[in-house]
């Protein structure tokens, strides 16, 4: 049983995942106070972009520390997820801010069932993959 | 009816009164209609009396449509509730359906221009019996083999489809077609069903049009479902006489007491005679309850561009005459305040503080940080200022003859306005001729001269979001933004029209403005009059109620989406409309009837607070070929011209421009689908409430908004864009396909009574295509707010003397703006003519006479959109290609 690099960087994975929940559960509750109009949408968009980039520079670091720690198993399954990320933030509408929702469009059915379902889907790969990690700590612990 | 005295002690009436008449009543047709109302008294008289007046109305000419027109809103006059005109309008109504379809086939052999072809190409598809094809047409839904059909555009206007709800003072309640409209006349009871039939389901709302005839109603309690808030209206269904049903959600509300009072017989008893039963469309004086602040005053902020190329333009000459002339005429009351900045590349403040002798003029420099220099009297009372204000406006078109500053500072004067009014709200009037290009929201010309004719078109975006979120803030403040763009060069409309687009308001373009220039500023003049003397509507909200099952999907005009159901409107104004399209979420078998419910809460101008509630109620079936049959083709366009208008801005053109042709030919694929035919022998069959839409989408691909091809400037396109999105329907249509009216043989056509009762010969419309040019002839296209008289060359020389006062057709002028007004029966035809067709727009539609052998005879070609031009499909290539799709 030993601390090497790889349990550190599953470390980091698990603490950073616990936060990503937490940001997906903000996420999916935001989304569904517009639907149901608790919420006006200009400020609920400015409540919500300041947390992109964040979020996305979070899931980008530990993934930086399992290719720096080799973890290739780890690293390639989250890459689906970087890829999106990435293309989502380059794809954004017009805007001056950081961020990714534009209270003008972000009413639109689609527009808000898209961003529902994305938070859903986030939150279960999230919860999913705290445990892979969880499980690749212990792992990487007992096995060297 | 503001009077609604409780004076008269309620007696035992109210409960006793209705019952009986239940009792009544002989059992309805069809019966099993939840939505019919018990005790409609009058239901059994009216069918009574509508047999004479059948035959009295009845007649082969279209003299009386006239009147129909006239009087086609079926209210009662303001303020003023009483039986009579009540009664005689729905009647009206009632005789539309039957009326049309006689006068269809009574005129149709009498039309005098092409009938005989008319007739000869209309070949209905060749497997159907004669019974059947008897029965189809009576039904009117007989089909059409578009290949085969030449000349497909009806003779006449194309009005709104009737809506039949199975009961006939429910279908005289509905909601007039040209407020309120729908892509189907029939819902489909499930979304499958919806995508089987392949149509865009959606309706198009005209909501604060200007009307004749409107209940203004004043009561203590305003009748609405406590739980969805819907507004009484004819399709509620009363439990008994003391309660009712939503038709919205199908909660079982109390009726109040005074509800049951008819303020007409000023008796108790059965609630619906009254005029919120009795029409759709109706207007309430709103309580105190409906106000977050009293109401604003009537505010207006007028920026000027006055950069160099503005003032070369010369547009300040015609906007400081007509606002002189108009002054009087804005709407208002006495508190009513008006304001100028003007600005270069700084800004221009004008104080007009009492006692002074003429305006002061304060510029600020600090375009960065825009402060206002004075505090007060930068927006003044109009009615007290009248003397300084006009001064101004005398001195404003010479003032700046002597500058050279190319730039403007758009984005700080709209950060000064925005400061200005952010306490009262209002509006706000830019006049913009050169790029904004310093200061904040500073731009660069995007445009690429060269890439005007290329298949993809960049730069549809906004370059920036300064605009929009500036609109935003104003939106919340209740300030709209109107833009009036006299460009001579690119000006990014595509950009600073966020300002408008988001805040309510409104965008005119004058591409090209010169002062010089006749039809221009003849244009600018007629709008700008319309718009500064036309309604306006204050801190206005807008919710779209549907019943329960359905739900509102993506909004179509310039506003702000403020939540689910509900548009912030800082200004409304009569000239614009706005889209919806509506998603199926449940199985809606169990029910009959699907209603809208569209509520505008604004304050007038009067500083009174008023809401308009516009209820239109569709029946709901269950197969294609109902759902099919009912098509609204005019709507459909409507609906998917600005779905387009999406998809180029949010993908790309050419992704716009195939979806396009592809619902042409799904619908057209699913109508196959619904006639059951097996294999057919080759045709593209249309049913008779589609027969148009592949010529209307064929105009669309031709629009200037989606053609390429065509060397298209990238304002012009945008701005076309965005008529797409905010024309309501009518005007939109006569846009995409103009009116062609052959003009050379007036006195052979038939004769229409106009709304002062003068006869005015109406030629039949004609296909835009050069086929039907005659040589011989003189025609009148009609585009909404422009009109062309394309006078051929070997016209006779009898029409040019008598209609135009030249003698032969050489000395006919290349630039002849109007028609000259001549002492004789063909001029007096012809003038009266144009003029029917003016009374129906907003403004006067400017005149250019076309010679077929003058330069700009071009502008009238371009138009004839069924011909084969460079790079685009002729219609009947487009059908070629549909139909080798069409499976």
């Amino acid at each position: 049983m030993a601390f090497n690099f790889s349990a550190f960087a599953y470390i980091i994975a698990l603490i950073v995942d616990a936060f990503l929940i937490f940001f997906s559960l903000f996420h999916v509750i935001a989304f569904d106070e517009l639907k149901t109009d608790y919420k006006n949408p200009i400020d609920q968009c400015n409540s919500l972009n300041p947390l992109v980039l964040p979020e996305y520079i979070l899931h980008l670091l530990f993934n930086f520390i399992f290719a720096c720690s080799g973890e290739w198993f780890s690293l390639v399954l989250n890459i689906p997820l970087l890829a999106y990320h990435i293309n989502r933030y380059r794809t954004r509408p017009v805007m001056s801010g950081p961020g990714l929702y534009d209270p003008t469009s972000i009413m639109n059915a689609d527009v808000l069932t898209k961003c529902q379902r994305e938070g859903w889907i986030k939150l279960a790969f999230y919860l999913l993959s705290f445990f892979y990690y969880l499980y690749g700590m212990i792992y990487s612990l007992i096995s060297a | 009816m503001g009077t609604q005295g409780h004076a008269t002690p309620l007696m035992s009436q109210p409960g006793n009164v209705g019952i009986p008449v239940q009792n009544n009543l002989p059992p309805l047709p069809g019966g099993s209609n939840p939505l019919v109302r018990p005790g409609f008294p009058s239901n059994a008289n009216i069918q009574q009396q509508r047999v004479p007046s059948i035959n009295q109305d009845f007649s082969p000419t279209r003299a009386n449509t006239a009147m129909l027109h006239g009087n086609r809103y079926p209210t009662i006059p303001a303020q003023r509730v009483s039986s009579q005109p009540n009664l005689q309008s729905t009647y009206n109504q009632q005789f539309q359906p039957q009326f049309v379809h006689n006068q269809q086939y009574n005129t149709k052999p009498a039309s005098g221009y092409n009938t005989p072809n008319f007739n000869h190409y209309q070949n209905v598809s060749p497997n159907q019996s004669v019974v059947n094809q008897g029965f189809n047409k009576l039904w009117g839904a007989e089909n059409y083999d578009l290949l085969q059909t030449a000349n497909i555009l009806p003779p006449t206007r194309i009005e709104p489809p009737q809506i039949t709800l199975g009961n006939d003072t429910l279908n005289a309640a509905n909601c007039s077609g040209e407020i309120f409209r729908s892509t189907v006349t029939k819902i489909p009871e499930s979304q499958s069903l919806l995508q089987k039939s392949r149509l865009p389901l959606g309706i198009l709302i005209h909501p604060f049009k200007d009307l004749t005839h409107l209940s203004v109603i004043q009561c203590n309690v305003i009748v609405r479902c406590r739980a969805c808030r819907t507004y009484i209206n004819p399709f509620v269904y009363f439990v008994d006489s003391k309660r009712w049903k939503c038709n919205l959600c199908y909660r079982v509300n109390d009726l109040p007491e005074e509800f049951q009072y008819d303020p007409v017989s000023k008796t108790y008893g059965d609630p619906s005679r009254r005029p919120e039963i009795k029409s759709s469309t109706i207007e309430y004086i709103a309580p105190a309850e409906y106000m977050l602040r009293p109401p604003q005053p009537a505010v207006y902020l007028f920026l000027l561009d006055v950069s160099r190329l503005a003032v070369e333009s010369g547009y300040l000459h015609l906007f400081s005459k007509v606002l002189l002339e108009e002054l009087v005429n804005l709407p208002g009351d006495s508190r009513m305040q008006v304001g100028f900045i003007a600005f270069d590349s700084c800004l221009h403040f004008f104080s007009l503080a009492e006692g002074l002798s003429q305006p002061h003029e304060m510029m600020v420099l600090d375009i960065d940080d825009v402060f206002l220099p004075c505090p007060d009297n930068l927006l003044v009372n109009l009615k007290d200022r009248m003397e300084l204000v006009k001064d101004l406006l005398n001195q404003l078109p010479s003032r700046y003859n002597n500058s050279y500053d190319n730039n403007s500072a758009l984005g700080a004067a709209l950060q000064a306005a925005h400061r200005m009014m952010s306490a009262t709200g209002g509006r706000v009037t830019v006049f913009q001729a050169s790029l904004p290009n310093v200061g904040p929201g500073a731009l660069t010309a995007r445009e690429d001269p060269n890439q005007r004719a290329s298949a993809e078109v960049n730069n549809l975006k906004p370059a920036n979001d300064f605009y929009k979120r500036l609109a935003l803030d104003c939106s919340s403040h209740q300030i709209a933004v109107d833009l009036f763009i006299v460009n001579s060069q690119y000006v990014d409309i595509a950009t600073i029209s966020g300002i408008s687009r988001f805040s309510g308001g409104c965008i005119y373009h004058f591409p090209l403005f010169k002062f010089e220039r006749p039809i221009l500023s003849e244009k600018l003049t007629n709008s700008l009059r319309r718009y500064i003397t036309r309604k306006i509507g204050f801190e206005a909200v807008m919710r779209i109620r549907c019943t329960r099952g359905m739900s509102i999907h993506t909004f179509h005009g310039n506003f702000f989406v403020r939540s689910t159901d509900l548009l912030s409107l800082p200004n409304v104004n009569p000239d614009s409309g706005y889209g919806m399209q509506v998603s199926i979420d449940e199985n809606l078998s169990d029910v009959e009837n699907v209603c809208f419910q569209a509520a505008l809460l604004y304050t007038s101008s009067k500083g009174e607070r008023r809401i308009r509630v516009h209820t239109l109620c569709l029946p709901v079936v269950s197969t294609l070929h109902d759902v099919i049959n009912s098509a609204d083709q005019q709507c459909i366009i409507g609906l998917l011209a600005k779905m387009a208008v999406d998809r180029s801005i949010e993908s790309s053109l050419s992704d716009a421009r195939e979806a396009f042709i592809n619902v042409a030919i799904d619908i057209l694929s699913s109508y196959k689908l619904s006639l059951n035919l097996g294999s057919t022998p080759g045709g593209l069959l249309a049913p008779n409430c589609l027969k148009l839409l592949p010529l209307y989408i064929s105009a669309l691909l031709k629009n200037q908004a989606f053609r390429t091809g065509t060397s298209t400037r990238l304002d012009d396109r945008v701005q076309a864009m965005f008529e797409m999105k905010t024309k309501p329907l009518p005007w939109l249509i006569q846009s995409i396909y103009p009116d062609l009216y052959p003009v050379h043989n007036l006195e052979e056509q038939q004769v229409i009574l106009n709304m002062m009762e003068e006869p005015v010969h109406v030629p039949p419309h004609l296909q835009l295509t050069s086929r039907l040019i005659d040589n011989n002839g003189a025609y009148l296209m009609d585009t909404g707010d422009h009109m062309m008289l394309y006078i051929c060359s070997g016209v006779s020389q009898v029409f040019l003397k008598e209609c135009l006062g030249v003698p032969n057709f050489n000395m006919l002028s290349d630039q002849m703006y109007e028609i000259p007004t001549i002492e004789n029966q063909a001029n007096q035809r012809l003038i009266s003519l144009i003029d029917y067709l003016n009374s129906e727009k907003p403004h006067r539609a400017t005149i250019q006479i076309i010679k077929d052998n003058s330069p700009s005879r071009s502008v009238f070609l371009e138009r004839l959109i069924e011909d084969r031009v460079e790079n685009a499909l002729s219609y009947h290539e487009f059908l070629q290609h549909i139909k080798a799709q069409v499976k």
